[in-house]
Formats: C-alpha cells, sequence, structure tokens
C-alpha cells in the first residue's frame, strides 16, 4: 500500500451505529475483508432512545491503515461517526475481565493476595476455585492474568476494551 | 418501449385514508417503483418472487424485460444505469437467483454503477430453517453492495425500497439490494412516500471545499508540465460534468488523460487527449505521467491497472485527488490537495476559481511540455501494420478501427460495450468515444461475460441507437444464452466477436510470464457462430480475412435486426502497449519486438 516503510500503532476507534441488525457483521465483514487487525471488540446499545449502539475496536496498523479503517467505516450507510481516540488525545480504555483459578494450598493462598493486590474481587469461591472480576486497563489484565498462570489460572473470559475521551469533549 | 406509463393503476391516492382498497406488499413496492420514475426492470421469476410479478402482470406503468441469466439481469441493468444516468433495477427470485447476480452487484459495486436489486426470500417464520431455495441473501451480499436491507416489517417495505434507490444514486453510486420475504410482499402493507427529511446517518457530501480547490488552483496554474488524469466520477456525475471537464481542459491547454472508466468524459479524438493511461495506455499518457509536476486526478482512484509500480507512480508530481469517496484518499497514493465532492461541481468551482484567481497558464512551459508530449506521440504506441492483401489474416486492432470508421459513417448514436480481455482494450484504444455515457464496460472487476447482458440493456434503454458488443470469443460464451433475451424483445444488437480461439489475454500473459506454455487457454470447441445466431433469430456473418471485413461490418451495420459477427482474428495478436505488471510507466513495452527484454520481478509476477 505505502511507498514508505511506516510504523504499526495501535488505535481505540469508536464507532456509533443504527442500532438495527446485521451493523454488526457489517463493520467485522468489513476488517476481515480489507485485512485490517480487530485486537479486541465491544459493542452495546448506548442510546436506546434514539436507537444507536457504539462499537470501540482495538486495532493496530500504519498511521495510513487507521486512515482507511476510518473512512472505510464511515461509508458504511447505519454509520454515525467514526472516532480515532488514539488521536483524539487522552481517553480512558478499560476492560473487564473474569478469571477462574483452580488451587489450593500455598497457590490458592497466593492468588488471593495477588487479587487484592490488583484490586480484582472475588465473585464466586469454592474449597477449590476463585473467580476474580477485574477491571483495568488491558496491560493491567495482562500482567494479573500472567501471574495466575503458575497459580492455577484455569479459564478467562475478557469483555474487551470499552473506552471514552477524557474531559468534557465527545466524539 | 412504454414511453408513455399508464400510471392510473399506481398512483398514490393524496385522498388515501380509512376505507381504501389495502395493497400488497407486492402492489406497494410497484407504486414505489412509479414514484421513483423506474420505466424498465430486468429480472428473472421464480416461486419466492411470484408476487411481485402477478403484480407487475397487472400493470402497465413498468416494463419487465425477461433475461436468461441473473447475472445478466444485473449487467443488463448496469448498462441501461451507465447509458442513462438513472438508477438499473433488477428484480430475481430467492437462493440461486440471488446468489446469480451476486457478480453484477459485485460488477456494480466496483465500477460505482447505481442499481437497486430486489430479491426474493421465503416468508419470514421460514428464515434460517433451510427452506427450498432460502439463501442467506442479505449476508452474501453484505461485501458486494453498498447497502442491503431484508425488510423483515411490511410497515418498513415501503420506507426501504425508497432509501434503497436513494442510497444506490447519492454520494459513489453502487449497488444496493433489498430482500423481500414472500409473506411480505403477498399480505397487505402501507405505502408511504419518498421521505422528505435526510437521512439519519447516510450523508454523503457533495460539494467541495472552496478553499481545498483554491489550493489545487494555485498548484495548477504554477505547473509546468500538467496533467489531467480523469476517470469513471465524471461519467457517474452526469453530463453536465463532462461539459465542464472539456471547458476547464481547454481554457488551461492542459493534456488531459483518462481511465477505462472515464473514456468519453473528454472527447478522445481531441488534441489535448492523450489517451488511456495504464497498463494498456499509450506511450505518451503514461509518459506524460510519470513526468508531470502536476497531476490532477478527477474522480479516479488510482487503479493499480493505472498505477503500475506504486514507488514510481508519478514520483515528481504535486497531486490533487478529487473523490466523492473520502475513503478514496491517500489509499493507494498520498496526496498533496485532497477534495471532497462530487466530480462536475469540483470542476465547476475549479473553473470559477481559476478565473477569480486571474490564473493563467505558463504557457512557455506548457509549449516545451506539449512539444515533449508530442516527442513521445510520434512513438506511436498504438501503431500496428495491416497487411492490405484480401486473403491476409485481420488484425484485431484493424478490425475494431474499421467498426469505429464504418459506424461513425452511419452517423447513429453509438454505444459500445465489451467483455474482458484484449479486445477490450482494443476497443478501448482503437474506438473512439467523443461523448460520456457512450462506454459501458467492466472495469474493476473484469467480468467475463458482461458485453452481451450489457448491450441488451443499453439497446432497451435507446431503441433507436446502435449498440455493439466488442467481444471476444471467450468471454461471448459466458452469457450468450442472452441472445434469447435479445431474440425475445427484437433488439438489434450488434455482438462484434475478434475471435481468435483463445483467451487471448490469459495466453498473453502465459507467453509473457510463464514460457509459452498455454495452460488452458485455447477455446476448444468453439460453436459455429453463424449457426448459432440462426438459432436464436439473429443474422450470422463471418469475416476470415482482411477482404471480407468491411463487407461484414458494413452488412451488420445494415442489418435492421440482432447480427452475430464472427470476425477472425490472428491468433498470436498480443495487446501492446504494455507495462508488465510490477514494472513502472517509463518501463513500457512498446511491441513484441521488445518482448525479450520483459524482466517480469519476482514481485510482478505475484501481481494480477
Amino acid at each position: 500500500m505505502t511507498t514508505q516503510e511506516e510504523t504499526t500503532i495501535s488505535a481505540v476507534i469508536s464507532i456509533l451505529v443504527e442500532n438495527e441488525s446485521g451493523v454488526l457483521a457489517r463493520v467485522i465483514g468489513l476488517f476481515s475483508g480489507r485485512g485490517y487487525n480487530i485486537e479486541s471488540l465491544t459493542v452495546a446499545p448506548v442510546e436506546e432512545s434514539r436507537h444507536q449502539s457504539r462499537i470501540n475496536v482495538v486495532t493496530s496498523g500504519t498511521p495510513q491503515v487507521i486512515e482507511q479503517i476510518k473512512a472505510q467505516v464511515g461509508r458504511l450507510v447505519p454509520v454515525y461517526r467514526v472516532s480515532d481516540l488514539t488521536a483524539l488525545g487522552p481517553h480512558v480504555a478499560r476492560e473487564m475481565a473474569l478469571v477462574k483459578v483452580v488451587s489450593s494450598g500455598e497457590a490458592r493462598t497466593e492468588a488471593l493476595r495477588i487479587a487484592e493486590a490488583f484490586r480484582a474481587r472475588a465473585v464466586d469461591t469454592t474449597a477449590t476455585s476463585f473467580v476474580f472480576e477485574l477491571t483495568g486497563a488491558t496491560d493491567k489484565l495482562d500482567s494479573f492474568i500472567d501471574l495466575m498462570r503458575p497459580l492455577g489460572l484455569a479459564e478467562v473470559s475478557r469483555t474487551g476494551v470499552a473506552a471514552i475521551v477524557r474531559g468534557p469533549r465527545t466524539i | 418501449m412504454n414511453a408513455t406509463p399508464n400510471l392510473n393503476d399506481l398512483k398514490p391516492n393524496t385522498r388515501a385514508g380509512a376505507g381504501d382498497v389495502v395493497l400488497s406488499g407486492a402492489e406497494v413496492l410497484l407504486r414505489v417503483l412509479v414514484d421513483q420514475g423506474v420505466e424498465v426492470i430486468f429480472g428473472y421469476p421464480g416461486g419466492a418472487v411470484l408476487p411481485i410479478y402477478d403484480a407487475l402482470f397487472r400493470q402497465n406503468a413498468i416494463r419487465h424485460v425477461l433475461v436468461r441469466h441473473e447475472q445478466a439481469a444485473v449487467h443488463a441493468a448496469e448498462a441501461y444505469a451507465r447509458s442513462t444516468g438513472k438508477v438499473g433495477v433488477v428484480l430475481v427470485t430467492s437462493g440461486p437467483g440471488a446468489t446469480n447476480a451476486v457478480t453484477g452487484l459485485v460488477d456494480a459495486l466496483m465500477d460505482s454503477i447505481p442499481v437497486v436489486c430486489f430479491s426474493g426470500q421465503v416468508g419470514v417464520p421460514l428464515i434460517g430453517t433451510d427452506a427450498f431455495q432460502e439463501a442467506d441473501t442479505t449476508g452474501i451480499t453484505r461485501p458486494a453492495t453498498k447497502h442491503n436491507y431484508l425488510v423483515r416489517r411490511a410497515g418498513d417495505l415501503a420506507r426501504v425500497a425508497h432509501e434503497a434507490f436513494y442510497i444506490a444514486r447519492s454520494g459513489r453510486p453502487g449497488p444496493v439490494l433489498v430482500d423481500l420475504p414472500k409473506n411480505l410482499t403477498v399480505g397487505p402493507a402501507p405505502y408511504q412516500p419518498a421521505p422528505r427529511t435526510a437521512h439519519p446517518s447516510y450523508r454523503p457530501r457533495t460539494e467541495p471545499d472552496r478553499e481545498a480547490v483554491a489550493r489545487a488552483v494555485a498548484a495548477m496554474k504554477g505547473a509546468k508540465r500538467p496533467l489531467f488524469y480523469t476517470g469513471g466520477g465524471i461519467i457517474n456525475s452526469g453530463p453536465q460534468a463532462s461539459e465542464a471537464l472539456g471547458r476547464l481542459v481547454r481554457m488551461t491547454g492542459f493534456p488531459c488523460t483518462s481511465t477505462l472508466m472515464g473514456l468519453g468524459a473528454f472527447p478522445t479524438t481531441d488534441r489535448q487527449f492523450l489517451g488511456m493511461l495504464g497498463m494498456h495506455g499509450t506511450y505518451e499518457a503514461n509518459l506524460a505521467t510519470h513526468g508531470c509536476d502536476v497531476l490532477v486526478a478527477l474522480g479516479a482512484r488510482f487503479d493499480d491497472r493505472v498505477t503500475g509500480r506504486l514507488d514510481a507512480f508519478s514520483p515528481d508530481s504535486f497531486k490533487i485527488h478529487a473523490d466523492i469517496d473520502p475513503s478514496q484518499i491517500d489509499k493507494i497514493v498520498r496526496v498533496d490537495v485532497p477534495i471532497l465532492g462530487d466530480a462536475g461541481r469540483t470542476i465547476e468551482m475549479m473553473i470559477e476559481e481559476w478565473a477569480r484567481q486571474s490564473a493563467t497558464p505558463d504557457n512557455a512551459a506548457l509549449a516545451q511540455w506539449w512539444q515533449q508530449i508530442n516527442a513521445w506521440r510520434g512513438i506511436r504506441s498504438l501503431h500496428f501494420e495491416q497487411d492490405m492483401t484480401p486473403s491476409a489474416i485481420i488484425r484485431p486492432q484493424y478490425a475494431v478501427r474499421r467498426l469505429y470508421e464504418l459506424a461513425m459513417e452511419t452517423g447513429r448514436d453509438t454505444y459500445v460495450s465489451t467483455e474482458v480481455g484484449q479486445h477490450q482494450m482494443w476497443a478501448a484504444q482503437h474506438f473512439q468515444f467523443d461523448r460520456p455515457n457512450r462506454w459501458l464496460t467492466s472495469g474493476g472487476l473484469g467480468t467475463m461475460g458482461y458485453g452481451l447482458p450489457a448491450a441488451v440493456g443499453a439497446q432497451i434503454a435507446h431503441p433507436d441507437a446502435l449498440v455493439i458488443d466488442i467481444a471476444g470469443e471467450a468471454s461471448t460464451l459466458m452469457n450468450i444464452q442472452e441472445l434469447g433475451t435479445i431474440a425475445q424483445y427484437r433488439l438489434p444488437v450488434k455482438l462484434f466477436i475478434l475471435n481468435n480461439q483463445y483467451m487471448g489475454m490469459v495466453r498473453q500473459w502465459q507467453e509473457l510470464l510463464h514460457g509459452s506454455r498455454y495452460s488452458e487457454s485455447y477455446s476448444a470447441a468453439l460453436p459455429d457462430f453463424v449457426r448459432l445466431a440462426e438459432s436464436f433469430h439473429a443474422r450470422g456473418m463471418r469475416a476470415t480475412c482482411v477482404g471480407e471485413l468491411d463487407d461484414v461490418i458494413r452488412a451488420m451495420l445494415a442489418e435492421p435486426g440482432a447480427v452475430v459477427a464472427d470476425i477472425s482474428v490472428a491468433q498470436d495478436e498480443n495487446c501492446y502497449p504494455m507495462i508488465p505488471s510490477g514494472a513502472a510507466h517509463n518501463q513500457m513495452l512498446l511491441g513484441p519486438e521488445q518482448d525479450g527484454e520483459v524482466t517480469v520481478s519476482a514481485e510482478g509476477r505475484m501481481l494480477v
């Protein structure tokens, strides 16, 4: 595509769409059809009265590819707005994980201690397992999960990133 | 043609209220079509669209043209749209009807042709049950259309049908599909007129930013080696855009080249026209693109057939790019001044700005530039030698030349469609188009089998015009069944086959890139096209040598009905000039004498 070497950057793209059937398929079909990356994806209605949903996509590519993603998504008929939050300035990006750890003895105590340090909540507890709930930036969740690995990590469920611009601005 | 539609049975009743006759979904659909000015539908019936066909039977406002394959319905609608500026309309049934239409829809998407395709669907309660002739049509056509809909409620039918037309024709035009479950067309549905409010999320921008246009004009007036590079967007914008382009090119004195899709926007016989650019473009067009200092791209999208090797594309130019679609800006080539908007409005604003800035071109530099261009022209890159001995083999370029010259002698308004391959490039190089909307070809998708149904669509739209499909024998066999449509409607279409008994472009690439190993590219077991024509109630003609060519063309043009002319041409002819894949504009092959010099890079071999 591009005539000069460029570095790959990560971007959080927020898309406001008409909440109609097939709209998510349009957006993700565009990503796969044009070979764009999807690192994480969240979607939920955000303005029930106006029937709008918000899709947040974490993607990566050269700055030119990120521009293309915005332009290509922007021309989908049910899309109201597309914003690259990374380019808009400071933003908050959070995701939630449910992490199941099955262990006993020393490992179990250690898992609980680390969970406290990460401010993860145990939302389910049995004699042999915990389910921790943890919210935060993606890299925080990644390190928590890494630390749980030797301590009986059994299963992970993550939401993907929800993101919003800091301050009074909106997309 | 039903020139004067009888609208009585479909006209919306402005005093509609309780107690009025309840319309079925199918009747509502036809009302919407009448509201949208539809006069012709191309289609093929089937179980899921029977209610719509029944409603069609009981009215006279809309004419239905029965094609012989759903792919052909879409190509015919594309050519109807391309040659009239209206939206082409298609009606197909569910399942195979819709899947057969997919190639046509992608073709329309790639070439930005406004088409609305209505497809039948199994009833809403049956969707998802693998019912007979059920397919996930909206799923399949999502990447094949500009937008598509599955209508799930009768109350949405009229609104969605109106919206489909608006989306197909506005902004960057394209195909829109509306999937209609059978129970909704059978059952009652409320009629609604076209909405007057703006679409909530789809707001295409057509008016260019004056500041951007002013910057473009400032660069243009300082240019020493400028070039207009024009594309299909100008044709889509309408005839007034082509007229404005003519004024802009003449007032600036700049040279002008065009993409395949843009041919005819600026007269191809004009001295300021350099011919088509790109892979099979002229030497002067490509060298001018390579050497220009200001490149003004209008309604063109830097397709890979145009640019060749990207890092060597027009390396020293200041680039201006006007396009209605924001996603085309900086997609392939980075530009210095992007202008978002309709091509015609952009050109008109450039003319205004040129006057406002009291711009005068740098005439001394321009004279030098034209001198250089004329030197390139002197190479005569489209030149060919035809042996005029009556028994000599016909060269395909000569056949197209003579077809053009003899067609012009008739003085008739002439529309040319093509299939895809060598003959298409020879048609683009040697037929001349001095007006827009007369050239109908499959550019982006490169769909073999486009030309014959396209000729059907053009002839339906222009019953009195001369419509010629310049074809190859391999391509045209892909939709040859449309000779049946041509017979049914007595369309005087001329199918002009350059028959070299090869998939010529495949053979050419195999010769240049694969050691002349002609794997599966020979057209074995060809039909006798003369007898094939006769079996479809058309006239068949054949020319096998130069001495027969003019007589066959004259007889074909004089024939009041449909003709299939089988022209035997040189089998080993290659299409030149050519930029081999992966090469730059200044590395063109001019003719077979240079074939030995072809060094296609490993990267080039991987390109299509």
